[in-house]
């Protein structure tokens, strides 16, 4: 079993120091040619403007995924039983769905002839959203794929939240609230505290999710719309080694990759596991 | 009326206004997928259908190679979801009852691939598959979704394993069972639950899973319903969104059905596998 699990990476490492396309593909033999893949990739600007672009979207859908998720947890401790258990249903419901149907739902409701978005924006007097096309502009394209990565994300992470919440206890709440500290700082002081190591569970898987994110921006831009001006990591990757047949230069790509998601999410686990070692 | 109560009052309004936008996707999918042509068309939309029709479910499923993909998908789910459970099931008591050597480096390796983002993946898997001609076959997806399935289901065993007191296997082998006796008798019922909960999350993903059945299968005959659903779309002008969205239906209900059964242990299972760790 440990030959399954490593072997992917062993033949990675092997492959990015190889010359393996289409030709070398059929006659299963790659040519050795060192680093050559990585100076490749490394002096391609198209790589650095997706790697920054990327690092940018991963901060957004991570932080709006934490803070709106955080929101919704303390939301769900202040409802009525009853609001409380149809929210939660609901966001189980949103969970549930399968990312190739959320997009598709998504696309139906942006579209731009008759996307039901338009119409709600243009009646609710947000501005005139008459076939507004919404896949005009990259920053457009990037943050419906936001909006779409965080709808359904959130529901993880509040019940995942919410759970926690539950670990905090009554009686410090309690004695707080009599001391007359406010909810904002009764939050700060009282409750993150106990929240700190699944929010940093929460928020490292989040940020190893969000940048190798692939389906979401794949298919809700469309293909025939994806190009070096809007690529993320993912996409990229897809396009410029699995698609062009260069596996060589996808290998170095999907290492740097590697690399620079380990070094994000390092620190987190580091801390994660000294506070398990602290406790 | 207490300010106490006003304030809860003016967060379940709030909730309930959430409620109404996190879900409109899914209510949309499914009242789209029920309205007539002309009420899909409409510049000005209609929230429920008026007339409900199942001629939209009707067109989905007569669309070529629907049927096909839908049975691919059955078959990769339930070849995954039957080996992966055996052979987790024996890692997980390895594991957790016996040493070995390279036991701790086993534990990081599957942790690691976990980590791992899967767009990062496909460029190794496609070239390894295709030198053993596992590419465009069923197999090479199964043999790729094994590798997801697996170190889950390993470390999600392995916490219900070490949850089961030793005493209670020794007092089975003790009253005369056979090691074997005593692992079917004692721990196999146990870890019941566990199975279940472990072979629900790898039905769910593997259903689910969309970049690595797109890159590996090729042929619309042997793709996964996933990738059907994502070439619905194609090129025409004209989109029949309300087939797209009985569809999108259809390809959701199975995945629903299983997660509403164990959400909580999903939710369970993600993090305390990540804090036990």
């Amino acid at each position: 079993m440990g030959t399954i699990l490593g072997y992917p990476i062993y033949s990675l490492v092997r492959l990015s120091l190889q010359r393996y396309g289409l030709f070398e593909l059929v006659q299963h033999k790659g040519h050795y040619i060192g680093l050559h893949n990585f100076g490749l990739v490394l002096h391609d600007s198209v790589f650095w403007h997706t790697l920054l672009r990327t690092v940018v979207f991963t901060i957004a859908n991570v932080g709006l995924t934490m803070v709106l998720g955080t929101l919704l947890a303390l939301l769900l401790v202040r409802l009525s039983a009853w609001v409380r258990i149809l929210l939660t249903a609901g966001l189980v419901l949103v969970w549930s769905m399968p990312q190739v149907v959320a997009v598709q739902v998504w696309n139906w409701i942006t579209n731009y002839q008759n996307g039901v978005l338009n119409y709600a924006l243009t009646e609710l007097h947000v501005g005139n959203y008459f076939q507004h096309n919404w896949y005009g502009t990259t920053f457009s394209q990037l943050s419906l794929v936001t909006a779409l990565i965080v709808w359904g994300a959130l529901p993880f992470v509040a019940i995942t939240v919410y759970a926690a919440l539950s670990q905090v206890p009554r009686e410090l709440v309690e004695a707080a609230e009599i001391d007359g500290a406010r909810s904002v700082r009764l939050f700060f002081d009282v409750t993150l505290p106990f929240l700190r190591p699944v929010l940093l569970i929460l928020t490292s898987l989040s940020i190893l999710w969000d940048f190798g994110v692939f389906t979401q921006p794949f298919l809700l831009i469309g293909q025939p719309h994806i190009g070096p001006g809007n690529y993320l990591m993912g996409v990229y990757l897809y396009e410029e080694g699995y698609l062009k047949t260069d596996f060589g230069r996808g290998a170095a790509i999907s290492i740097l990759m590697l690399v620079i998601v380990a070094a994000m999410s390092v620190v987190y686990v580091r801390r994660m596991v000294r506070i398990g070692d602290a406790e | 009326m207490n300010v106490r109560n006003a304030r809860r009052t003016l967060w379940n309004v709030v909730a309930l206004v959430l409620f109404v936008v996190m879900i409109f996707p899914v209510f949309w999918m499914i009242s789209t997928a029920f309205k007539a042509d002309n009420q899909i068309n409409a510049l000005t939309p209609t929230w429920f259908p008026l007339r409900p029709t199942l001629s939209h479910f009707g067109a989905a499923i007569h669309k070529p190679f629907f049927w096909n993909d839908v049975e691919n998908s059955v078959i990769v789910v339930s070849v995954t979801v039957a080996v992966a459970m055996t052979l987790a099931f024996l890692a997980a008591v390895a594991l957790a009852k016996y040493r070995f050597t390279g036991r701790k480096l086993f534990i990081v390796l599957m942790i690691g691939v976990q980590m791992l983002p899967g767009a990062g993946l496909i460029i190794p898997l496609y070239v390894v598959l295709a030198r053993y001609h596992q590419v465009n076959v069923l197999s090479g997806v199964i043999i790729t979704y094994l590798t997801f399935a697996l170190p889950f289901s390993v470390w999600t065993l392995r916490g219900f394993i070490l949850g089961i007191p030793k005493d209670l296997e020794e007092a089975a082998m003790v009253d005369g069972s056979s090691r074997l006796g005593a692992f079917v008798k004692i721990l196999l019922p146990l870890v019941a639950p566990g199975l279940v909960a472990t072979s629900v999350f790898a039905f769910i993903t593997s259903w689910n899973e969309y970049i690595f059945a797109r890159t590996l299968l090729n042929d619309q005959s042997r793709q996964t319903i996933t990738v059907w659903l994502s070439y619905f779309l194609g090129t025409s002008r004209h989109t029949d969104w309300g087939a797209l969205m009985a569809a999108s239906t259809l390809t959701a209900i199975p995945v629903v059905i299983f997660f509403l059964l164990v959400q909580r242990r999903i939710a369970f299972g993600l993090t305390a596998g990540a804090v036990r760790g």
